[in-house]
């Protein structure tokens, strides 16, 4: 399954850094309205992309130690994790197909 | 199996909403195509003070969950989707949000606009990273820290005030010797404290490799360059209208929809617009619905005489 739900500063090692699989990180807020508009399409990228991509939720007001080491400074920030390293960066609400064409050039397959 | 419609609405701010309204109140069973960046600009701020009808003020996304439901309850039916292709070519018109597709007897484009970006070296680089376009969004992140706002219209004023929520210091860099905001919100904004003011200044570039360290200005009387450090850098110097869906289509003018005023025609029989899209003058949410209303009604006239003559 392809929407591994939430990650948070303490399993964001084991979930995101250390995952074979490449992992698009979704950091957001209850209070960011663009948010909730980007989270849908990415659930849809999840169930598009099947067992070559990974996406998980991070809330920055929960999390800010991965927030910080990121410097995420602007929400919506999508990051793509791809062999432990940032790959690739989307900031703002953007549609599908703008998130998959900076995503999905790090993909296999 | 494509879906035919007698009115679509595309964009989903006070200009959509109230063209919603007024189009479900005739009957016409309108389909609003909310967008991206839902709600218009007014979900990016926090109190609208001068939105007339309530006294006290109330929050943009407030007003504008009103404006939805009002419109929903007579009977229009909103989508979330982001429209990506048009075809105005002939009637009845092609509207596409990725594989969905529908036709209509009449659109209406309340597409509203967007921050414009200053296009200098490091703004693309560090957006997200310290460079942002709204302060509600991204103040958050710059709880004190030194902030640039660059602006001076109503946008630059609010933003900058809005900042010294968060930040311990905002600097307005302004290109001109005066603003051009509305008396009381550059009275507000010059009496903070937190406030001070760069004149006749532009920024050439935005300085920093993961973050924003500072910006590198330009006295444009003095013709004389410094460098001050910042921590982030925020855009409030107008917003374009977001009519790339119908470039070759429709006539625009600098970008905005060209309209017969006082009516809300375009250069397209049945395709009217309303709001920030087409407004360069007002662009405000109540001169936005007031032209809403107008689209709506002109669309209602224009199918009623379809019928007459067919």
């Amino acid at each position: 399954m392809a929407n591994i739900g939430s990650v948070n500063d303490t399993d964001f090692r084991s979930t995101v850094l250390e995952s074979d699989t490449p992992v698009l990180v979704d950091f957001w807020a209850e209070w960011c309205v663009p948010c909730h508009m980007v989270s849908p399409v990415v659930e849809e990228i999840a169930r598009e992309m099947g067992e070559t991509l990974k996406v998980a939720k991070l809330n920055i007001d929960d999390n800010p130690d991965a927030t910080r080491t990121y410097g995420v400074m602007s929400i919506p920030s999508l990051i793509l994790f791809k062999g432990g390293k940032e790959v690739a960066r989307v900031v703002g609400a953007k549609p599908k197909d703008a998130i998959l064409r900076d995503v999905q050039p790090h993909l296999a397959g | 199996m494509t879906e035919m419609r007698s009115v679509i609405v595309i964009g989903s701010g006070p200009a959509g909403f109230t063209a919603a309204l007024y189009a479900a109140r005739a009957n016409l069973a309108p389909l609003v195509l909310k967008g991206l960046e839902a709600g218009g600009q007014l979900m990016l701020t926090t109190d609208v003070e001068n939105y007339p009808g309530f006294a006290d003020g109330i929050l943009g996304p407030e007003l504008m969950e009103q404006m939805e439901k009002q419109s929903e309850r007579f009977g229009a039916q909103i989508l979330p989707v982001h429209v990506t292709r048009v075809d105005l070519s002939s009637r009845p018109f092609g509207v596409w949000a990725g594989d969905q597709e529908w036709r209509t007897e009449t659109l209406i484009i309340s597409t509203g606009a967007s921050a414009k970006w200053l296009g200098i070296p490091g703004e693309e680089k560090l957006r997200g990273r310290g460079v942002s376009a709204c302060a509600t969004c991204d103040g958050f992140f710059f709880r004190d820290r030194e902030l640039v706002v660059v602006g001076g219209g109503d946008t630059a004023m609010e933003e900058a005030t809005f900042l010294t929520k968060f930040a311990s210091k905002v600097t307005i860099v302004h290109r001109r010797d005066e603003f051009r905001a509305s008396p009381i919100m550059v009275d507000r904004a010059l009496a903070n404290p937190k406030i001070e003011v760069i004149w006749d200044t532009v920024v050439e570039e935005i300085l920093g490799d993961d973050a924003v360290t500072g910006v590198r200005l330009r006295n444009i009387k003095a013709d004389e360059g410094h460098e001050l450090r910042t921590d982030g850098v925020f855009m409030a110097i107008g917003h374009t209208p977001n009519t790339a869906l119908f470039e070759g289509q429709l006539q625009l003018q600098d970008g905005y929809a060209v309209v017969q005023e006082p009516r809300t025609f375009t250069s397209v029989e049945g395709v009217f617009a309303a709001g920030d899209v087409t407004d360069t003058i007002y662009r405000q949410a109540v001169t936005a619905a007031g032209q809403g209303c107008k689209a709506a009604i002109d669309a209602e006239r224009f199918l009623e005489q379809q019928a007459h003559t067919s």
